[in-house]
């Protein structure tokens, strides 16, 4: 009996440390990675290694722009890509398809969030990257194929699944009564769609929106496969850019051999968890702003 | 006049309509098109050698071997890494929602915690993951990626667990109280073993993502041509192994980087279909 409840009084001391260990468990990592990228900070100042585009590590010239340009470029490329199809699916999911239909779509959606990021990058590589390049060809210019264009179409691929998951709970969750009342005034069912039902669930679709946003923004290893890496701020759609977390992949290497650089590096690394919970928390505002307006 | 509005109405509709199946239909065929490729381009190249050798001398110019030491590497790496998410992530999801009222502040903080990990990305894990090896002085290892990962598959597996456990009737753990049993022997042998099949799809999602991820492991695992036989040892792993093959400049070596992608593909595709089949079994455990 007694052994019972002491038992039970360690699992509960045990399980309460997990807890608070799960609590706080991101604070190592920022303060980790803000420790480690004070010297590069040190000799230069914050806004120039943020917007100089001077990246020459042997001289001790750190610019992020270019990665920061090519990041921004690819993730609101492949956005502009993603958001109109998955909103579309989204919607066709919710309010449109039979039930039949849900069955069978909801699971390929689910396995294709659930593919390898570097099973992206390979299918990138043998097919949209020779289709870039062909594209360009009938432009009339030359491009390699590896372009912020590939990193963007791949990348748009991988964000879908993602959108159309937390678009479609937004969706389900407006109350059927506010469709019906719409369709018995007279309304056609994308009348009603449009003017009632997008209107209300609109700040759960830009928290979507905008957690599809973060996950793009530190989607690694796919587009670093077919983006290109060169480090120079893009200016088409057919050159070459190079993503802040491609960097960080690429150089992992030889970052201990040069002074300063596993600094910047890190740095680049903590720019990048900072930008993303800065993501994260925006759309969770949203999100809790639009359920206090619902309740 | 009346009628003409009507039309336009009727128009914006059937174009609607038709934009959804279109957008429906990329999808669905971007999926279908990525194993398509995948498995035309990487079976060609697959062979009984590839899955039962390790590389041999000269195996990347396009010599002799196999991706054996890959894909124990990651088999390990996922099973271990999965292991420690769940010791950890197990017991704080029971917290929550057994020991602590499951919508007061304890639970909220763990759950905005969990949500904020969700969303870092993964060469974030790895470049922490460096970070700490260099400061107790490891090396790249198994050990050390097992630790990145269970790391990046921590909030994975509490978010889809505490879905899991939410949807337990409180009645069930109430009737086990009130036998005499305490919390501990509650949550183990009747919430536990009730939520059953649905910690196990949590659990092989989170196995799934883990072995998948590259950038977690990049900085972290090493890479070697051998088994590892001890967590200080450096350790393949097949996203890894796909990343160095396609980088050199040799067809044959490409081959066997596409055949590689077909085995994690499948690999991938066979744990979430395990996964589907004991959600479905967990549907129809629930208890309305």
């Amino acid at each position: 009996m007694n052994l019972r409840l002491v038992r039970d009084r360690a699992a509960r001391r045990g399980f309460q440390a997990l807890t608070v260990l799960c609590c706080v468990l991101v604070l190592p990592i920022l303060g980790g990675l803000a420790i480690r990228s004070g010297p590069v900070l040190k000799t230069q100042p914050l806004w120039r290694v943020l917007f100089s585009s001077d990246w020459s590590p042997t001289q001790g010239q750190f610019g992020l722009l270019p990665f920061l340009a090519g990041t921004v470029y690819v993730t609101l490329l492949a956005m502009l890509i993603a958001v109109p199809v998955s909103l579309l699916t989204a919607i066709f999911l919710s309010e449109y398809a039979s039930r039949r239909v849900c069955r069978c779509v909801l699971p390929l959606v689910d396995v294709l969030s659930g593919i390898p990021s570097v099973i992206y990058g390979v299918w990138g590589t043998l097919l949209i990257v020779p289709a870039v390049s062909a594209l360009a060809g009938l432009g009339g210019s030359y491009s390699s194929g590896y372009c912020l264009l590939s990193g963007a179409l791949v990348l748009s691929v991988m964000v879908c699944p993602f959108i159309i998951h937390v678009a479609r709970e937004v969706l389900a969750a407006v109350p059927r009564g506010v469709r019906e009342a719409s369709l018995s005034l007279g309304a056609g069912k994308w009348q009603t769609v449009k003017r009632v039902v997008l209107r209300r669930a609109f700040p759960g679709i830009v928290a979507a929106v905008v957690l599809g946003l973060s996950r793009a923004f530190g989607e690694t290893i796919a587009v670093l496969m077919v983006v290109g890496n060169v480090p120079v701020v893009p200016r088409s759609l057919f050159d070459p850019a190079y993503p802040l977390p491609a960097l960080l992949a690429n150089n992992y290497g030889e970052m201990m051999s040069v002074p300063l650089y596993d600094s910047a590096l890190l740095f680049a690394a903590l720019a990048l968890l900072v930008m993303v919970v800065a993501f994260n928390l925006a759309a969770k505002a949203v999100l809790g702003l639009a359920r206090s307006e619902a309740a | 006049m009346k009628s003409g509005r009507m039309d336009l109405r009727g128009l914006e509709e059937t174009v609607m309509r038709g934009l959804m199946w279109l957008a429906l239909c990329l999808v669905a065929g971007s999926l279908l098109l990525i194993v398509a490729v995948i498995a035309i381009r990487g079976l060609p190249s697959l062979s009984l050698a590839m899955l039962t050798q390790t590389p041999r001398g000269g195996y990347y110019l396009g010599k002799e071997g196999g991706i054996l030491n890959a894909i124990v590497g990651s088999l390990y790496l996922g099973a271990a890494a999965t292991g420690v998410a769940l010791a950890i992530g197990l017991p704080v999801v029971l917290y929550i929602n057994l020991y602590a009222r499951s919508s007061g502040l304890t639970a909220r903080m763990v759950r905005f915690s969990m949500d904020v990990l969700w969303g870092i990305p993964s060469i974030v894990y790895g470049a922490f993951g460096f970070i700490v090896m260099t400061a107790v002085g490891l090396r790249a290892s198994l050990g050390a990626a097992i630790v990145t990962v269970s790391l990046f598959e921590l909030p994975i597996m509490v978010r889809a667990m505490d879905e899991v456990l939410r949807l337990v009737p409180r009645e069930i753990g109430e009737a086990s109280a009130s036998l005499g049993a305490t919390r501990l022997e509650t949550a183990w042998r009747v919430i536990v073993r009730q939520a059953m099949p649905g910690l196990i799809t949590a659990t092989l999602v989170a196995f799934g993502r883990g072995i998948g991820d590259t950038a977690a492991v990049l900085f972290t695992a090493g890479f070697t041509d051998r088994i590892p036989t001890s967590p200080g040892q450096p350790a393949a792993t097949l996203p890894l192994a796909i990343f160095f093959q396609l980088g050199t400049p040799f067809p044959e070596v490409q081959g066997r980087a596409y055949a590689a992608a077909a085995v994690l593909t499948f690999l991938v595709l066979g744990v979430s279909l395990l996964a589907r089949f004991f959600a479905g079994r967990f549907a129809r455990n629930t208890v309305k």
